[in-house]
């Protein structure tokens, strides 16, 4: 096993029966914290075989993210959407792979693996977040340099990355925005996920991964200038593409809810909802990104913008920000116009080209879409 | 009880009788149903499916017959009434054909009579399973699997039937308890599905009588799973008999047909489908580890493609299909979880190539075959009926055949010999013809091959008539035509062949494909063919609205997509693009709407506006514009003036000019003002210059005709003279003389009093 032993060890293994509730004034406690009970229960209720190292079976992690009820204890669902992803990601860490959550923004990418973290190994808190600037000693080890130079290289200089306390404590480590590192501290990770160990040469030692070590990465799959995983690192991922809302209704109704929370959190003037804006944006969005109109009967194209549930929140947020400080309060459709261009035409020439020819074969045929169309107009020229 | 042949052979056999209850294309009964037979080793057998066809079963064995195949029962004389029971190899009903005529014993057919069946107003020989109301009866199994908590009934199959593997006891006792209890608590059904299950039943026990009666001592009923009960026991001949009292009875006929296995799902006189025959045939096919060896073939197919595929990923995907399986709680791995490892680990997530291994593999499209002894389809039928009408005999030797399309009989003459062209039955070979346009002749070379009877027999799975196959060849091709233009000309095809039935689906076919088309020449290039078909169709009274609605949207696109695609190009682009723009310009104008002319020519407008426009386009674009009045002589003149000045590079002006007059020459015969600045231009360029435009001018000159050249240079000529005596009058050279008789004539004409001056 591992010839050393991590200064800063966590401050014991969480234990979902005995963990209390998050601290007070926290402002987003864990997910292992907020939901400790129904993992309490769940491990209480579950006798199927459960992989080694895993807090629970993989049946209890797929009921514990889709909500249910073991022994009376009500499960609340985490993730709203095909009960087939859930149970592949799943199967995918219960047999030892790598898993890779791809997803255009806002598809609940970071959600899912927070909470399958927090049900596979009860800790959710191992996390490398992924940016330009991340540094090789993010996914392997750094050094206490005031020790290192006392002392020279030993145990108590190292300073282990996630990663590497995952591995000697066979836990599940997240990395968020995986495209987002340069590659070369990507594949950092290929000998990590291929050969379970971590070799430390200044100590002539190396760290082995204990049971129940994995890694779920989160990327998105339609960002520009990202990072591409190379062919090594990204055959060692098993994939599991997060869809967008199926239904209209559906991102309505997340649109609408995030648009209210952040409206009070940005601390906006409260306006009416505008349920009918945000639903036209909604549809907008979805009709060109699935490259077909809500009845079914024209196609379009689609633009290279992502058009995800995100950007329809922000789109309507500042719609509303327009509309309260600028406009008559109520939400209109001139108000929205300038935000869904913007959002819409990512590259100026092609995307252009969709959208005007979207707004005179669909939005002009809509009667009772005469507003928008005109304001939209109006804006894109 | 004393023909059992093994203590294992339970409770489905009563007496002499066993009935094995399987699933329509389900390779587990049909590997269970093999083995079975194997030890039952029956002297008859039963199957489910209509009498008629008891004397087509030898033909099963011929060497040229290869499944996927279909029973076709129709009505001589109406083709549209018809039914089809297809077949797969991995087809338990196909099985138990294929055990008996290689253990030399009889099959008998025990359904209800195809003349039955078709003798039914209502019937429209096409039933798709599990509609909303039919519930428990209609499918049975998917009320089970809901009973076992499965969310699809294909899947609960897959479990409790497909994936058992030779060796293992047989399930058909299993079935048949199971049907039992199933019958018992199931709810009412209408009354006329309740009449037909019960006169099938009926007939089946009748003929299950008879064969007790000729003696057979080891009888196997081989059944749809829902009438196992029915037929195990057998209530009084007299009770069946008043039931099948008074059936309606029609003549019919029967053949086999090739089939696809796409069209398996079609499953006329049963309730089920299938939608992933490949992957069925695969079960039946593979001996062992059939996961591995799926996955593998999958790795193939998108190592074929071009797509990185290795040894590491097949291993992983049988891993988590292997893993998924045994988190859901089943035995065995099945299409699902198989189609998730390969998404998850051989395609890494990407959508396109798990539908490619969907279409190439779960599917595995498999065209059957049927041999030459067959019987004549109604296909072949109806056209030889079609050929006595139109007195068009099929000979071997050429012959050329001129219609007058205005003749009706030559007109569907032409209609037929264009259907079957869409059918891939090359009897007639369409010629050249002068002048192709607004003619009332056609010219065919035909050629009768015995070939083609073949390829009547394969179309015939479109339909039974010419027509019908047709009009539903024409939409399949819609679907999978290439390109826009493709799409075009099956719209102009669709339209000599008179098929108004299939021009919906292939219209939206090209309003999707249009949607989608990045490249606004395809546009161009697929609206020419499409407005001839809308004035063609017009002429000989076909229904072009919806044709008209995808022109306008057409246009619409069109009108957005062309401004940015006019930059950047080089020369062969540009001629390329001015020839589509020529012709898109004829064609607005020969669809005579005022609308789509508006629009294209303010779309023109807007491009000739631009300043950084290649001079052949502008030249073009500003004559287009003047010829559609949309610039007057004044306006063109001053673009004119500004594309010759000084300011404009040589090269670029001349290319501007030939633009300007590919037209045609005789604008600058009539205006004087436009001859004069492309004279003063080319007068002011310096030698050297001259020189390097001269061979664009020549080649701009050289396209008009002589007369045109020759009034132009005597345009130029009387220039000439004009700047030297500008007073001239213009009429000076009139000859009274020779006027005089015209002038007489017109005056004629014009009721003038003749013998006034002028």
């Amino acid at each position: 096993m591992s010839d050393t032993t991590p200064p800063g060890a966590p401050v014991g293994t969480p234990d979902p029966a005995g963990l209390p509730g998050p601290p007070e004034g926290v402002l987003r406690a864990h997910a292992e914290q907020q939901y400790a009970a129904e993992l309490a229960a769940l491990a209480a209720y579950d006798d199927r075989p459960r992989p080694p190292g895993w807090h629970l079976s993989p049946w209890a992690v797929t009921t514990y993210l889709h909500g249910g009820e073991v022994d009376s204890t009500p499960i609340t669902p985490k993730y709203v959407g095909n009960r087939r992803i859930v149970e592949v990601a799943v199967a995918t860490l219960a047999t030892d792979r790598a898993l890779l959550l791809l997803g255009v923004p806002g598809t609940a990418k970071t959600w899912l693996s927070e909470h399958l973290a927090a049900a596979i190994s009860g800790d959710s808190t191992l996390l490398v977040q992924g940016t330009a600037g991340t540094v090789e000693e993010a996914i392997r080890y750094g050094w206490n340099y005031a020790r290192l130079l006392t002392e020279g290289p030993t145990d108590q200089a190292l300073v282990a990355s996630p990663v590497m306390r995952a591995m000697t404590e066979g836990r599940l480590v997240r990395v968020e925005e995986l495209t987002r590192m340069p590659s070369d501290v990507q594949d950092a990770l290929i000998t990590v996920l291929s050969e379970k160990t971590m070799p430390i040469p200044e100590l002539g030692a190396q760290v082995q991964a204990r049971k129940g070590f994995n890694v779920i990465a989160t990327a998105n799959d339609r960002d520009r200038g990202v990072n591409e995983l190379s062919s090594a690192l990204r055959r060692r991922f098993n994939t599991v593409v997060l869809p967008v809302p199926a239904s209209a209704e559906e991102e309505v109704e997340i649109v609408h809810r995030r648009v209210t929370e952040l409206g009070r959190a940005l601390e906006l003037p409260e306006l009416p909802p505008g349920l009918d804006e945000i639903r036209r944006v909604v549809t907008v969005f979805r009709e060109l990104r699935e490259g077909v109109t809500s009845d079914g009967r024209t196609k379009v194209k689609s633009p290279s913008s992502t058009l995800s549930p995100a950007e329809a929140i922000s789109v309507v947020t500042s719609g509303i920000a327009l509309a309260a400080h600028f406009g008559d309060g109520t939400l209109r459709p001139s108000d929205i116009a300038a935000g869904i261009t913007g959002a819409i035409i990512q590259d100026p020439v092609s995307d252009r080209v969709i959208w005007q020819e979207y707004l005179e074969a669909v939005v002009r045929e809509r009667r009772e879409w005469a507003d928008f169309y005109r304001a939209c107009r109006e804006v894109s020229g | 009880m004393t023909t059992r042949t093994s203590a294992r052979l339970p409770a489905e056999t009563v007496g002499a009788v066993t009935v094995l209850g399987v699933r329509h294309h389900g390779p587990g009964t049909a590997r269970a149903l093999r083995a079975a037979l194997a030890e039952l080793r029956p002297d008859v057998v039963l199957i489910e499916g209509p009498p008629e066809a008891d004397a087509l079963v030898p033909l099963a064995a011929d060497p040229e017959m290869e499944p996927p195949v279909a029973l076709l029962a129709y009505v001589p004389g109406e083709p549209n009434r018809s039914a089809f029971w297809p077949f797969a190899s991995f087809s338990p009903e196909w099985q138990a054909i294929q055990y008996a005529l290689r253990a030399g014993i009889p099959v008998r057919f025990c359904d209800l009579p195809a003349a039955n069946v078709l003798a039914q107003p209502r019937h429209t020989g096409r039933r798709r399973r599990g509609s909303a109301e039919a519930g428990v009866r209609i499918d049975p199994l998917g009320w089970l699997a809901e009973t076992a908590g499965y969310d699809d009934a294909e899947r609960w199959w897959d479990d409790v039937i497909e994936h058992r593997r030779d060796g293992e006891p047989t399930p058909f006792a299993a079935i048949a308890e199971a049907m039992t209890a199933l019958r018992e608590h199931a709810p009412a059904q209408p009354a006329g599905e309740q009449e037909e299950e019960a006169r099938r039943e009926a007939y089946m026990r009748t003929v299950l009588r008879r064969t007790l009666a000729d003696g057979y001592e080891r009888i196997a009923v081989v059944c749809g799973a829902w009438h196992v009960p029915a037929l195990l026991d057998l209530p009084t001949a007299t009770a069946d008999n008043r039931v099948l009292k008074g059936r309606a009875k029609t003549k019919v006929a029967m053949t086999w047909v090739p089939w696809t296995h796409s069209r398996l799902a079609y499953w006329s006189g049963y309730g089920a489908g299938v939608e992933s025959p490949g992957w069925y045939h695969h079960l039946f096919e593979a001996t062992d580890h059939p996961i591995e060896r799926w996955l593998t073939e999958t790795a193939r197919i998108l190592r074929d493609n071009g797509l990185p595929v290795s040894s590491a990923h097949v291993i992983e995907g049988v891993r988590l299909a292997e893993t998924l399986a045994s988190l859901r709680g089943r035995p065995l791995p099945g299409l699902a979880e198989v189609t998730e490892a390969t998404r998850a680990v051989l395609c890494e997530g990407a959508d396109l190539p798990v539908e490619l291994v969907q279409r190439k593999l779960v599917v595995g499209e498999r065209l059957g075959q049927v041999p030459a002894a067959t019987p004549m389809v109604p296909l072949q039928q109806d056209l030889r009926a079609a050929q006595r009408r139109l007195r068009l005999k099929p000979e071997a030797l050429d012959r050329e055949l001129d219609l007058d399309l205005r003749k009706p009989t030559d007109l569907e003459r032409s209609r037929l010999l264009h259907r079957l062209r869409l059918l891939d039955v090359e009897w007639g070979e369409p010629g050249e013809i002068a002048g192709s346009r607004g003619t009332f002749h056609e010219l065919w070379t035909l050629v009768w091959r015995p070939e083609l009877d073949l390829a009547l027999i394969e179309a015939s799975m479109w339909g039974n008539t010419v027509t019908d196959a047709a009009v539903a060849r024409a939409t399949a091709n819609a679907r999978d035509a290439g390109s826009l233009s493709d799409l075009s000309a099956l719209t102009e095809h669709c339209l000599l062949a008179d098929l108004p039935d299939a021009l919906p689906a292939v219209l939206t076919a090209v309003g999707e494909r249009a949607a989608l088309d990045g490249d606004v020449t395809h546009l161009m290039a697929a609206l020419p063919a499409l407005v001839r078909s809308a004035r063609y169709g017009d002429v000989r009274g076909t229904d072009v609205g919806s044709l008209h609605a995808v022109i306008a949207e057409i246009v619409v696109r069109m009108c957005v997509d062309l401004p940015p695609a006019v930059s950047a190009l080089d020369e062969d682009a540009e001629r390329e693009l001015l020839d589509h723009i020529g012709a898109v310009h004829s064609a607005i104008n020969l669809l005579a709407d005022r609308e789509h002319r508006q629009r294209w020519e303010t779309t023109l407008g807007g491009i000739a506006a631009r300043d950084d426009l290649p001079g052949l386009i502008e030249g073009r674009l500003v004559r287009l514009l003047l010829d559609a009045e949309r610039l007057d002589a004044d306006a063109a003149g001053v673009r004119m003036a500004r594309a010759v000045s000084v300011g404009a590079a040589p090269a670029h002006v001349a290319a501007w000019v030939e633009g300007f007059l590919s037209g045609g020459g005789l604008l600058l015969v009539h205006d004087d003002r436009l001859l004069r600045l492309i004279d003063t231009w080319l007068a002011g360029l310096p030698g050297d210059t001259f020189d390097d435009v001269l061979p664009l001018l020549r080649r701009t000159f050289g396209t008009f005709d002589a007369p045109e050249r020759r009034a132009i240079g005597d345009r130029m000529r009387r220039h000439t003279d004009d700047r030297q005596a500008t007073t001239r009058p213009e009429d000076d050279d009139l000859d009274h003389a020779r006027a005089e008789p015209a002038v007489r004539t017109v005056a004629a004409i014009l009721g003038l009093t003749v013998g006034q001056k002028p």
